[in-house]
């Protein structure tokens, strides 16, 4: 009993340039809350990835992050004892003990500092991450000042070349190899001998500990455990979770600013919308007149008209999304603001993304046309007609 | 009695004011009177008499303030709005003075529209519309827009439209006033055709007494009050 959705259609296609302008206005709003939610997205998808589903981080209790965590030797060899740890090709516990610090260095060309994350590892640091790869050179030797830089790393900042020399903890370090870790933050990091770092920068505690579960459905009890134990003051976190963790905080940020940005704007799109639909109900009185006196109840001028609006918000989102989708050729390359270190990351669009702007954009559409259409409908007929 | 089935539109009493300002204006005061089925009746009158109102309460897009009107046994000063709608969808027919097409709708989507408010099935309308498309010979042009046709074919195409539901009855206000001679001789056979063959009853609001001679009955409106014929 309604009115065909190709007038609503047509309706839109006749008055081309309104149409065109009013859903750029909404495509804009669009744009700029998917790419916000792309944005998040590819940092919390970088950041998970960065974890290994079946390795437990340790920490302190109490710490977000490995800078801020220590964990003494003690605490270490009870850790170790623990019997759901996999055992290694070599018959030792996959685990590694790691401190991490941050220093600063100067970046290649501009010569301006800026902080990189400085990992101690142990034996098993390379086989406990299968997504880092040595793809030149070779690994550090214990005991030596060797270290590897991560790859996006080694070509922007001085000395992180093969085969170049970095000073710091009052050392010369030599870098002896370079590793590629995908997208994740290890890519941004240098890598040397644990106990060398350990000393130079006169640290007595471990950050981290990194171990592998034989089974990773034993990972309650072994939390309960290591928790409870009187003698350890840590937490335990499947690797995954704890990167995700991290992430909140800025994922968070980044999702206020964008969405209270989208919705300063969405009011101007919206007002925008009504302002067309206000414009094509004054100009098409007498056809609401007409559509009445047929026998068309105000119900179905009501839902042409929303229809319309609707229609003219999908359009711009659909725009949007569209002109968004291009944003995931971008890599973002910024501070982690919790570790401070350098990470990139890339835009995300997902199918959830996707649906939520789609949404947004139908919401403008409604709150846009539902006065106007309201109006049409609530028309005297002999008035419209007149 | 059995002239009083035979009639299809009987008013009585009906009285419309409006307002204006702060003071209501009588336009149309005390009108009864009567139309059989079949009957082509033009209403004359000066302009502002009331002709349009009075063509309106009966084709129930406005209200009385009092009296009653019946159409074809129906009383429709009882019915509220969303049933006046339903009503008229299924027996009213309107003919205006600018065609008032859908722009943005052919000529055959323009002649299908009442349809859609009926349970006929896309092809059951097809046949419908095909058919009203023959009565006014405009099967031709039925692709077109309203900007792509003349006055009178416009007009032609809203005459299809307002038979296409097979309305008892038709409302046409000052179906001529926008046309030529030509043209509107052709609309107002057209409206001949339809009470003659189809038993329609017209109620047509005219200035042209060309038109008005086409009607069976002429009935004068002079301010509000109906003249005795
Ligand atoms: N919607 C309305 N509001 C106020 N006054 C109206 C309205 N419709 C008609 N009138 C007044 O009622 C009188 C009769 O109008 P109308 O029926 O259109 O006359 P006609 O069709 O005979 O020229 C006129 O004085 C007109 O100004
Ligand atoms: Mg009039």
């Amino acid at each position: 009993m309604n009115i065909p959705l190709s007038y609503s259609f047509r309706n839109l296609l006749t008055r081309r340039l309104t149409t065109f302008l009013t859903a750029s206005g909404m495509a804009m709003v669009v744009f700029v809350f998917a790419a916000t939610l792309m944005l998040t997205d590819g940092l919390q998808k970088t950041l998970i990835e960065t974890g290994s589903p079946d390795n437990v981080v340790i920490i302190r209790k109490g710490a977000q992050t490995e800078v801020q965590s220590g964990v003494e030797r003690l605490q270490t060899s009870i850790v170790a004892s623990q019997p759901e740890i996999a055992i290694g090709q070599d018959g030792s516990c996959l685990m590694a003990r790691e401190m991490v610090v941050l220093i600063n260095l100067p970046k290649r060309g501009s010569n301006k500092p800026a902080n990189v994350v400085i990992r101690g590892i142990g034996a098993h640091s390379l086989a406990l991450r299968p997504q880092v790869k040595l793809i030149e050179g070779r690994m550090p030797r214990p005991g030596s000042a060797e270290i590897i830089a991560g790859l996006s790393l080694s070509g922007r900042f001085q000395g992180t070349g093969i085969g170049e020399h970095l000073r710091f903890g009052m050392r010369e370090w030599r870098v002896v190899g370079i590793f590629e870790a995908g997208n994740t933050g290890f890519n941004s990091e240098i890598w040397g001998d644990a106990d060398q770092l350990m000393q130079a920068f006169r640290r007595p505690v471990y950050s981290s500990l990194l171990f592998r579960l034989a089974d990773v459905t034993q990972f309650a009890a072994v939390k309960e455990r290591l928790e409870g134990d009187p003698r350890l003051t840590v937490e335990a976190k499947l690797e995954p979770r704890y990167y995700l963790d991290q992430s909140e905080a800025m994922a968070k940020f980044l999702r206020i600013l964008g969405i209270t940005l989208t919705i300063i704007f969405s009011l101007g799109a919206t007002i925008g919308a009504m302002i067309t639909m206000y414009a094509a109900v004054a100009n098409r009185v007498s056809e609401i007149g007409t559509l009445r006196a047929i026998g068309f109840q105000r119900s179905s001028i009501l839902a042409a008209f929303l229809f319309e609006s609707l229609l003219l918000g999908l359009v711009g989102g659909v725009a949007g999304v569209f002109a968004a989708s291009f944003m995931q050729l971008i890599t973002i390359s910024t501070m982690n603001w919790q570790t401070f270190s350098e990470l990139a990351f890339s835009f995300s669009l997902t199918p959830t993304t996707v649906l939520q702007s789609l949404g947004f954009s139908l919401v403008m559409g409604f709150v846009g046309g539902v006065i106007p259409a309201l109006r049409a409908s609530r028309m005297s007929i002999v008035d419209a007609l007149h | 009695m059995t002239v009083e089935r035979e009639m299809e539109v009987r008013l009585k009493d009906v009285c419309k004011s409006y307002q204006r300002g702060s003071q209501q204006v009588p336009v149309l005061e005390k009108i009864s009177f009567e139309i059989a089925r079949g009957e082509f009746l033009a209403l004359m009158g000066p302009s502002g008499s009331g002709k349009s109102t009075l063509l309106n309460l009966l084709a129930g897009i406005d209200k009385v303030d009092s009296g009653t009107i019946t159409i074809g046994g129906c009383e429709i000063t009882t019915l509220g709005d969303s049933e006046l709608a339903d009503w008229r969808a299924a027996s009213v027919g309107f003919i205006f003075q600018f065609y008032n097409l859908i722009p943005v709708l052919t000529a055959y989507e323009n002649i299908e529209l009442p349809l859609l408010l009926t349970c006929l099935s896309r092809r059951e309308r097809r046949e419908h519309v095909l058919a009203a498309l023959e009565v006014v010979n405009l099967t031709d042009r039925m692709d077109h827009r309203p900007s792509q046709l003349s006055g009178g074919q416009q007009q032609r195409v809203a005459i299809a439209r307002a038979i296409i539901t097979d309305p008892a009855i038709l409302v046409a206000d000052e179906p001529t006033g926008d046309l030529d001679r030509v043209s509107a001789g052709e609309i107002l056979n057209l409206m001949d055709h339809l009470v003659r063959e189809s038993g329609k009853t017209i109620i047509m609001v005219t200035h042209d007494p060309r038109a008005a001679e086409k009607a069976h009955i002429v009935r004068h409106l002079e301010k509000g009050i109906l003249l005795e014929s």
